[in-house]
């Protein structure tokens, strides 16, 4: 398992490159090749969302680990179909775990970014409309639900996730954790997520990790949000 | 001098409060035992360039005193909620204890089996009965250091890396996740920090160097000794 992780790291300046290639021309005959996951674009620059994050910490995000990610998966999902094809279904179900953790990586870091907007457009304010209702339903108020995911967020111990999630079946909102990479899947739409990994804020905030869950607040996309939540 | 006897008899037993007290059960008679920062036993700077003095300082200073200063709260917390007979929140606060306390655990040992590059801990000629082991078990000490070194790479967000010693004297590489400790036989001969704060103002994304450098710091004096069960810590 480690020893697929770390050829990973030599190929990620390749990949960086390969990435500059958009997926319509790399089309393949494999369904390997069809099926690769790319790095998106991020929708704002990467100093947009100062000062609440730095420039810096969003240009290592998104160029270096959510590339990690995106390359991780990629090499996991080529191994299994590997696997697959020679019939080796105990190598491929070995492969599950790297799967998961980077193809979560992927997932939830694509939602991050979109559910981030700058101060000086979409980001901040409160939800509007029915997300609005909603949350007050769910939550007493929007200041109840910010203090939740405030007191979440500063729970999580080691890496992961805090989100806004809508129930499949009832629509209720709730806030979960994942650990790690954990990707939020099954009963729950994932609304808005937050990056709780130290390489999300201590370039800029160190251990102060709750001036990052406070600051966050300022830059939350809650159009993004609220089209998921419809 | 740490000691972490009452904690991991706290997290090896799940009736933690008896280890403590070792008398009849009253929770209103009982002191608590308080947890303090431990000194670093060199500067801040001593492990430049391999770690930065600024890591170091955040590192020992802020993050490690957390863990110290959450510990202590958690354990009061739960020494009122036994007295109270609330057992969900006596639950709630071995979470807590369980997290503090293997923080404080870890980076304790952390701070010990790293030393300065130039000192003669950091030879591996300073743990010669250590290093025949590890010959023994990996072919070659640069054969661990490569195992050693993946398995740190290969963990899956924030954890620790240990080379331990088992209940047969065998060696063996283990991960913990979040501040999970080694406990139970397994004593701890070293371990390196593989969070993110543990180097990311320094290497960033770049993990691969980080690990690649800590080699440079092991102390191989404490190694040895904790794997010869000379040490304070091999009390662990
Ligand atoms: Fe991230
Ligand atoms: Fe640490």
């Amino acid at each position: 398992m480690s020893s697929t992780l770390l050829r990973t790291v030599p190929a990620l300046r390749g990949a960086l490159r390969a990435s500059a290639v958009k997926p319509a021309a790399a089309l393949a005959s494999t369904s390997f090749v069809r099926g690769k996951a790319t790095l998106p674009d991020l929708p704002y620059d990467y100093n947009a969302l100062e000062p609440y994050i730095s420039s810096k910490i969003m240009e290592l995000h998104h160029k270096k680990h959510h590339q990690t990610y995106v390359t991780g998966l990629n090499t996991a999902l080529e191994n299994i179909a590997k696997a697959e094809e020679k019939g080796d279904f105990t190598k491929a179900a070995s492969i599950a775990p790297l799967l998961n953790f980077h193809g979560g990586g992927h997932v939830n870091h694509s939602l991050f970014w979109e559910n981030l907007a700058p101060a000086s457009r979409e980001g901040g304010g409160e939800p509007k409309g029915d997300l609005k209702q909603a949350i007050e339903d769910d939550f007493g108020s929007f200041e109840d639900f910010r203090k939740q995911m405030n007191t979440t967020l500063a729970g999580i111990q080691g890496s992961g996730w805090a989100w806004l999630v809508k129930d499949k079946e009832s629509d209720t909102l709730s806030i979960v954790t994942r650990a790690n990479q954990d990707p939020v899947t099954g009963a729950f739409v994932p609304l808005l997520g937050i990056d709780a990994w130290e390489h999300a804020y201590y370039l800029q905030y160190e251990n102060r990790k709750a001036e990052y869950f406070d600051a966050i607040w300022n830059i939350i996309n809650w159009k993004t949000v609220a089209k998921r939540y419809d | 001098m740490v000691n972490f006897d009452n904690i991991l008899k706290y997290l090896a037993v799940q009736a933690p409060l008896r280890a403590f007290s070792g008398e009849d059960f009253n929770a209103t008679k009982m002191a608590v035992q308080e947890y303090t920062l431990p000194a670093l036993p060199y500067a801040y700077n001593a492990l430049e360039p391999h770690i930065s003095a600024q890591i170091m300082e955040l590192h020992h200073s802020k993050h490690h005193q957390a863990y110290v200063t959450n510990l202590n709260n958690a354990l009061r917390l739960h020494v009122a909620a036994v007295g109270a007979g609330d057992i969900a929140s006596q639950i709630e606060m071995q979470q807590v204890i369980k997290f503090n306390g293997g923080g404080h655990i870890n980076h304790s040992l952390f701070w010990k089996n790293l030393a300065p590059a130039e000192s003669e801990e950091t030879k591996p000629e300073a743990a010669k009965e250590l290093v025949a082991a590890v010959e023994k078990t990996w072919g070659s000490l640069d054969d661990f250091k490569n195992a050693f070194s993946s398995t740190l790479l290969g963990i899956q967000g924030s954890g620790w890396g240990w080379l331990v010693k088992d209940s047969a004297n065998g060696l063996r590489i283990v991960t913990t996740k979040d501040q999970d400790p080694v406990v139970g036989r397994d004593v701890p001969v070293f371990g390196v920090d593989m969070w993110e704060h543990a180097y990311y103002l320094q290497y960033l994304n770049g993990k691969a160097a980080y690990v690649e450098n800590i080699w440079n710091v092991i102390n191989w004096k404490t190694a040895e000794e904790r794997f010869l069960g000379t040490s304070e810590a091999t009390k662990l």
